[in-house]
Parts: structure tokens; C-alpha cells; sequence
């Protein structure tokens, strides 16, 4: 099945309940290859939901969630990461009583390529080395701070050589100087192919990083477009304008 | 297979050879059957160490396993004349499917929930056989001293269990070390540490715990119907004996959960410890004399509870923290 | 009737689950605890057993504020497994202490308080008195739960811990009381058995598995669920007996556990979250 412009994820009309609160509204986006797509929007607007949903951790009510023209709909998240789908977490889930380098054999393995033990060793010293955290590789994860297990996360996550890599708040609780380290990282891993849909918080970071953004409030989407476009949208000021600093960035950086 | 060729596997494994060879050269029967209980001891934590250690699911009744092979076993050779080696694996594969029917379901359940539901399933299996009139109902079976004569006389009957057990017992300690070093494995220990996480990595956990479940059952079977085979003599409270796997988890948690050496350290150190408090003096406490045969039990929480609450790790996963280089060679 | 005893052991269960989410596993051995020490206490020192029963509240309560302090409160922040297992061990070394002191013969107290009703309808007065002791105990608790200062600190621990703790409650003291009332509910049901039936060291975890069914079905944490789930069990175990040999009522028994589990493992009236 050929798409002409290759269409990575499609998600469509992704409606989310829990019990009696709606978490996802008919949430509809896509994404292109290659492309770093930005969701960002106030606290608990859905986006960390809608990764689930895209993930398989939980089935939509409604919609539908595309994959390269495969409706993955509902799919478990095993299946999904088969599929070439990786991600990480907001709160980062190391494999604590495994080394560093076992967490990242374990990605590689279970991941698309479904590599031997021996095979995803290799892939996983190399990945160890771009994150660079080469000099810990035979440590237990769960002595590493936490800079470091977000770069084993996102290591485990990179060892599958996913097609999608969507990334959930990487940047969260990182000092600037570990910020610009961790953007040039993510813009190392887009021009090495991979597509990437990430959260973020951290406005001046995800605005410069992203091709287009995508803006959740309440469950829905309330804004699409490039950075410039969304900074400029009223709509999305005013989701924000219960916080008036980060409205007056916004304001700022599209100047 | 290059893992089969690990030094490490071999050391461990000439080591039990060489023990448990020493019986066999002496013809001494009394050291047969205390090797006997401990080589069993061994399979039965080893085994528990599968689902418990590599997995995370702390199974309380893993005793139904070698009760159910013993039973099926015991039936066979008494019905059918089966041999006994035959019979043990008849019961090792029984069992196993006992366990893969089971544990479809309860594997679904988590922790304490999957613990609890274990003991209620070896308790369930106890107090059906106890009913169950093919069975024995709850006198159990025993064998016509004939059965033996087909293995040349009970003594030679006793000799060959004890082959047995030796072979079982290395066969699970290989089983246990191929398990921890392949991609099956780590399956199983990213399962332990955030089932979760390993579904989002790509690990199909159903399918794996099902897997690990049916070996945890495979070779308790097979070491309870060579035990009953040896013993003329089956019956439900002994066969499902729910102390036994508790006893089994303490060895694993005393040597080290998760690795291959700790379950048979563990083994080893809590039969000695428990022989040598059987022969101790009794205790003269509040008048009352208290032999430690009877506070066997009572010793067995208290170590559990030390090792729980201090030293989780166990003795092997104490010295693997400790000295990060013996990591490597101490599996 | 039975079901109202039953229910006062499922009750401590679920109570320490629901406040600590802790799965006491040394509850059969404290409710074996309760038997012995009302037996001790009656026979060895003339107490009027109802006395003595007052009196093993107080050694269900010590106890279990002990057992918590030393065993549970280490690992209480742990996974649930470490701390299923630390009961686990005190559960073993109770009964291993308890069998090697009193080894596993029968032991009976005896009580007598005649007989009510006539005909075909004939209740033991020690029935209806445990009962009623057991409906008392109850009342207590809720009222202790609901109405007292400790008992709303309680149950803001269950709630939210790291709140309380902001709102200046000792948590860990609520945590030890919580387990100790615990304990203290298996203690008395396992008194008040003590004055029906005959009693051995190991009786306790029989108690203890019915517990779980119970407390599993009424709902892990909810104590009404338990006191429900209790009176049922009673029910359906003095209905089943009139129609299937007692051989298989275990059976059934652990049979049905295991299926609860499976099914609802909320329970009929739903776990507290």
C-alpha cells in the first residue's frame, strides 16, 4: 500500500473516557516521516492519554489510530512496538535490577528488528555510546540519577530503531545545560530518520524543535500548526492565560 | 549453543557431579538419602526460582506440581506397571499441562493477588485428592512391594531413584542457567521489574509467565514422582505439603533470588541448618523443653523474615552488589 | 450466625489492607492466638472466659501493634510482595512457636451457657453471646472509625498518607494502631470460636483462608463488604453441609477462592481504590 505523502501515524477522532471524565475529544493530527511533532498544552489536557492510546496501553472509545496505512487501533502495546512504534515515559520506568546495557539489550531484542541477544548487543553498545553513557554501561539502572535514566530510557526506546519514536516530557526536570545537550540528541536521532512525536513543557525548547505543534486543552484539540502560527493563536494564549508567565513568553518568543 | 559452553555452568555442574557422585562410589545409603532430599531441594527452588526469581510471581503453592507429579507417576507404575522413569516424565508432562491450563488465568493476576491464589490452588488439589477415590482418596497409595522386583529389589529400586534425582537435578540446574542467559530470560526479568514497561518494549507477557510457569512445574514433577517412587508410599498431605514450597521460596530468598547458583546454595545451606538444629539439644525455655525439630518452622520465619527485611538480595545477590566484578562470574 | 464471627475476622483483614494495603498473612496465626490465649487465661488462671476474651482484645491489639512495628513498618514503603512476605514469615514463626509449645492435640474450653429455643429450633447460648459480642465489636468499630478523633486519623492514613502526615498525624503510630485493631478483630473471632468449638494451634489458618474468601469477596479494604461477605459465607457453609459429604466443602471452599480471585477480584461490593 503506497502513500504518496508517507504519512506516519493518522490518528483519527481518538475519543478517551475514563469512569466520568473525558479525557480525549475527538483528537484528530497526523504525522509526516520525518517530521518532529510537537504536542504541548496545560496540565492534564490528554496528551500524556493520547500516547497511551497511540501505544496500545489502553483502547480508545472511538477512533482510530493509523499506523503506515495499519489500523492499530487497540493493538497491545507488544504488538505495537513490533510494529516500530518506541517511547518513552514522563516518569521514567528503568528496568532497576538490570545494567544499563541489559535495559538497552532488552529494547533492541524486543523491539522491530526482533534481534538475537548477541546482534542486539551491538545495536545497543552503539546507542549507549550516542546518549553517551557509555562509561555506565554496567551499572544497575537504578543507581543512575535521574539525567541519566531518562538518557537510558530514551536509549531503550532508540535501540528498537524505531520508525516513530514519541517522547513523553524527556526534557522535564533537566538543567539547561542538559536541555540543549538532550535537543541536540533528538535532532541527531530526526536526521537519522526517524520520525518523532514529543510532549513538552518547556515552551522555548519545543517551539524551537518542532516542525508543527499540536495543541491540547481539556481533551481537545484547540490548535495546529507550525510554531510561529500556534504562538500567535488566541485560542491557545487563552488556554494558557491562567498561567500569565507563560502567556507572556509565548507572546515573547513570537516576536 | 555457545552459552552451554560457559565456564561458569561447568564449574557448577562438575562440582554437583562430584558430590553427588560420592554415595555412588562408597555404596553408602545413608549419604544417598540425605543427597537424595538435598539434590531434590535443590530442583524444587531452582524450579520456584523460575517463576518467582527470573519472573517476579511469587508462587506459595508450587508444591501442587510435585504433588501432581507424583501422582500421576505413582498411579501409572501401580496401574500399569509402567517403568519409572517413564512414569516420572508421563507426571513431569501431566503436570506441565496442569500448569499451562492454570496459569493462563492466574498468571493474569498480580503479586499478592497471584500469591494468594497459588496457595488456593495447592490447598484446592490437596483437599480434592484427599476426596478423590482413583487416588487413594485421603489414605493414598502404596505400593505392592513387587513393583520393586521389576528393577531388581527395593535396594536397587532405591539406588536407581537416586540416579534419577542426580540427572533431574542437573538437567534443572542447566535448564536454569540456559533460561537467565537467553532472550527468554530477559524477558522474564523485565517482566519482574515493570510488566509495563515490558510490554512497551515489545515483551508478550502472557505468553512468557505461561512459559516460565510450565518449567517451574516440569521439573517438581519429575522429583516428586522419583520421591514417591522411592518412598513405596504416596498420600495427599505429604504430596501437596504447602510447607514444602514455602520452604523452597525461603531457599531461594536465602541464597539469592534470581540467579542460578542461589537457589542450590540456598538449598544446601537450609537442609544442613535444619538437620543440625534437629540433632541440637532441646531448648529449656519458661520450663518448657523445646527441641528445635519441632521450632523448624518457627527458624524458617526467622530467616525469612531477616532475609526479607535485611538482605533481600539473598546471599548470592548480597555478594553480587557487594563486588560488582564478581557480577560477571557469579550468575 | 456463625457468618457474624466470620465476619469480625474478615473485618480485621480487610481493615489492614484498606488503611496500609499490607495483606496480613500472620492473621490465621493470631486468630489461633485468640484461642489459645482465652483457653490460658481461663484455665490456667479462673478467669470467666468472657473476661479473658476482653482481656485477649488487648493481647490481639499488643500483638499486632508489635508485629507491625518490628516486622512491617520497615518495608511498608515497599512492594507489596515484601511485605506479604514479611507476615508470611511471623505467620510461620507464630504457629512454629505455638506448635512446638503446644503441640498440635485439640484443646477445648468449656462453656457452658445452656440452650435457647425448643423443638426443632435449639441455639447454644454461647452461640447467641458470640454473636452478640461479635455485633458489639462491630458497633464499636464503626463507631470508633467515625465518631473518634484517632479513628478520622485513621482513616485519613488509608486516604492519602503523605497528607496526613502534612496535617501533623503520626502516621506511623496510626499505622501500628490500625494493624493492631486488625490483629485485635482476629484475635476476638478467634477467641469467641474458642468458646463453640474445639481448637488446635493450627485451626487458625483454616479461619484464615475463610477470611480471605470473605474479604475477597466483600471487597479487598471494605469493612462492610466484610461483615456482608462473612454472613454469606456462614449461610452457604451451614446450607452446603446438608448436601454435600464435608469432605468436599474445602474443597469447594478453596475452589471458590481461587475463582473470586479470578473473576471479581474487586469483590461483590467493590475494593477501596
Amino acid at each position: 500500500m503506497t502513500t504518496a505523502t508517507s504519512v506516519i501515524l493518522d490518528a483519527q477522532k481518538i475519543s478517551k473516557r475514563f469512569g466520568g471524565l473525558l479525557a480525549l475529544d475527538q483528537v484528530t493530527f497526523s504525522i509526516n516521516a520525518g517530521e518532529i511533532l510537537g504536542i504541548i498544552g496545560p496540565n492534564g489536557a490528554g496528551k500524556t492519554t493520547m500516547f497511551n492510546v497511540v501505544n496500545g496501553v489502553y483502547p480508545p472509545q472511538e477512533g482510530k489510530v493509523i499506523f503506515r496505512g495499519e489500523d492499530i487501533t487497540g493493538l497491545p502495546p507488544y504488538d505495537v512496538s513490533k510494529r516500530g512504534v518506541a517511547r518513552t515515559h514522563q516518569v521514567v520506568r528503568p528496568l532497576g535490577e538490570l545494567t544499563v546495557r541489559e535495559n538497552v539489550i532488552a529494547g533492541a531484542c524486543f523491539g522491530r528488528e526482533n534481534l538475537s541477544l548477541t546482534a542486539a548487543g551491538r545495536v545497543a553498545d552503539e546507542v549507549i555510546d550516542f546518549v553517551g553513557l557509555s562509561p555506565r554501561k554496567e551499572l544497575l539502572a537504578s543507581k543512575l540519577n535521574v539525567a541519566q535514566k531518562k538518557r537510558l530510557e530514551m536509549a531503550r526506546a532508540l535501540a528498537a530503531h524505531p520508525i516513530l519514536l514519541l517522547l513523553d516530557e524527556v526534557l522535564a526536570g533537566l538543567n539547561p545545560n542538559e536541555v540543549a545537550d538532550m535537543l541536540s540528541v533528538v535532532r541527531k536521532i530526526r536526521e537519522q530518520g526517524v520520525t518523532i512525536l514529543m510532549i513538552e513543557h518547556l515552551m522555548h525548547a519545543v517551539m524551537n524543535i518542532s516542525d508543527r505543534i499540536v495543541v491540547l486543552d481539556y481533551g481537545k484539540k484547540i490548535a495546529e500548526g507550525t510554531p510561529q502560527q500556534v504562538s500567535n493563536n488566541p485560542k491557545v494564549i487563552e488556554a494558557y492565560l491562567g498561567d500569565p508567565k507563560v502567556a507572556q513568553r509565548f507572546l515573547e518568543g513570537a516576536r | 549453543m555457545k552459552n552451554l559452553l560457559n565456564p561458569f555452568l561447568w564449574i557448577i555442574l562438575v562440582v554437583v557431579v562430584a558430590i553427588a557422585a560420592v554415595p555412588i562410589v562408597t555404596g553408602d545409603a545413608s549419604l544417598r538419602e540425605t543427597l537424595f532430599l538435598i539434590l531434590m531441594l535443590v530442583v524444587l527452588a531452582s524450579s520456584v526460582n523460575i517463576i518467582t526469581g527470573y519472573t517476579g510471581y511469587v508462587s506459595f503453592g508450587n508444591v501442587v506440581f510435585f504433588g501432581l507429579g507424583g501422582y500421576f507417576a505413582f498411579y501409572l507404575m501401580q496401574n500399569y506397571q509402567a517403568h519409572f522413569a517413564f512414569a516420572a516424565l508421563i507426571g513431569g508432562i501431566g503436570a506441565t499441562l496442569v500448569a499451562v491450563l492454570i496459569g493462563v488465568p492466574v498468571l493474569r493476576l498480580r503479586g499478592a493477588y497471584f500469591a494468594l491464589a497459588t496457595i488456593g490452588i495447592n490447598e484446592a488439589m490437596r483437599t480434592f485428592v484427599n476426596s478423590f477415590e482413583p487416588f487413594g482418596g485421603s489414605v493414598g497409595m502404596f505400593f505392592n512391594y513387587e513393583v520393586y522386583n521389576a528393577y531388581g529389589g527395593a535396594k536397587n529400586a532405591l539406588w536407581l531413584a537416586y540416579d534419577g534425582i542426580v540427572v533431574v537435578a542437573l538437567v534443572t540446574i542447566v535448564a536454569s542457567f540456559l533460561i537467565k542467559k537467553s532472550k527468554f530470560g530477559l524477558g522474564l526479568m523485565a517482566i519482574r521489574e515493570d510488566q509495563d514497561a515490558a510490554q512497551v518494549i515489545g515483551i508478550n507477557p502472557v505468553r512468557s509467565k505461561v512459559i516460565a510457569y510450565a518449567f517451574s512445574a516440569f521439573f517438581p514433577a519429575l522429583a516428586g514422582a522419583l520421591f514417591f517412587f522411592k518412598n513405596g508410599i504416596i498420600e495427599p498431605n505429604v504430596a501437596f505439603d504447602l510447607l514444602r514450597s514455602i520452604e523452597a521460596l525461603v531457599m531461594v530468598m536465602l541464597g539469592g533470588y534470581g540467579t542460578v547458583v542461589g537457589p542450590v546454595v540456598g538449598a544446601l545451606v537450609y537442609e544442613r541448618l535444619s538437620t543440625l538444629l534437629i540433632i541440637a539439644p532441646p531448648l529449656n525455655l519458661f520450663g518448657m523443653s523445646l527441641g528445635f525439630s519441632q521450632l523448624h518452622l518457627a527458624i524458617a520465619g526467622l530467616l525469612l523474615l531477616i532475609i526479607v527485611l535485611f538482605v533481600t538480595a539473598g546471599f548470592v545477590g548480597w555478594l553480587r552488589q557487594q563486588f560488582p566484578r564478581v557480577r560477571r562470574y557469579l550468575e | 450466625m456463625l457468618g457474624f464471627i466470620y465476619g469480625l475476622a474478615a473485618m480485621g483483614l480487610t481493615l489492614i489492607f484498606g488503611v496500609m494495603r499490607v495483606i496480613n498473612l500472620a492473621h490465621g496465626a493470631v486468630i489461633a492466638l485468640g484461642m489459645f490465649s482465652v483457653y490460658l487465661l481461663t484455665n490456667r488462671l479462673g478467669l470467666n472466659p468472657y473476661l479473658a476474651l476482653a482481656f485477649s482484645l488487648f493481647i490481639g491489639l499488643a500483638f499486632g501493634i508489635a508485629i507491625y512495628l518490628i516486622a512491617v513498618h520497615r518495608v511498608i514503603n515497599a512492594p507489596e510482595l515484601t511485605t506479604l512476605l514479611a507476615t508470611f514469615s511471623v505467620n510461620l514463626i507464630i504457629i512454629g512457636l505455638g506448635t512446638a509449645v503446644f503441640t498440635t492435640s485439640p484443646y477445648a474450653l468449656d462453656v457452658n451457657l445452656g440452650t435457647y429455643g425448643s423443638g426443632a429450633v435449639t441455639i447454644l447460648g454461647t452461640k447467641v453471646v458470640a454473636v452478640l459480642v461479635a455485633i458489639l465489636v462491630t458497633a464499636g468499630l464503626y463507631l470508633f472509625l467515625y465518631r473518634t478523633r484517632t479513628g478520622k486519623s485513621i482513616r485519613a492514613v488509608a486516604n492519602n498518607r503523605s497528607a496526613a502526615e502534612v496535617m501533623g498525624i503520626n502516621t506511623t503510630a496510626m499505622l501500628a494502631l490500625s494493624f493492631g485493631i486488625g490483629t485485635m478483630l482476629a484475635a476476638i473471632s478467634g477467641g469467641l470460636m474458642a468458646t463453640l468449638f474445639a481448637f488446635t494451634i493450627l485451626s487458625g489458618t483454616g479461619y484464615e483462608v475463610k477470611s480471605f474468601v470473605i474479604v475477597v469477596l466483600g471487597g479487598l479494604g471494605n469493612p462492610t463488604g466484610a461483615l456482608v461477605g462473612g454472613i454469606l459465607i456462614g449461610l452457604l457453609e451451614g446450607i452446603t453441609t446438608i448436601f454435600i459429604p464435608i469432605g468436599w466443602v474445602p474443597v469447594i471452599e478453596y475452589v471458590a477462592f481461587v475463582l473470586v480471585l479470578l473473576v471479581r477480584p474487586t469483590g461483590l461490593f467493590g475494593a477501596r481504590a
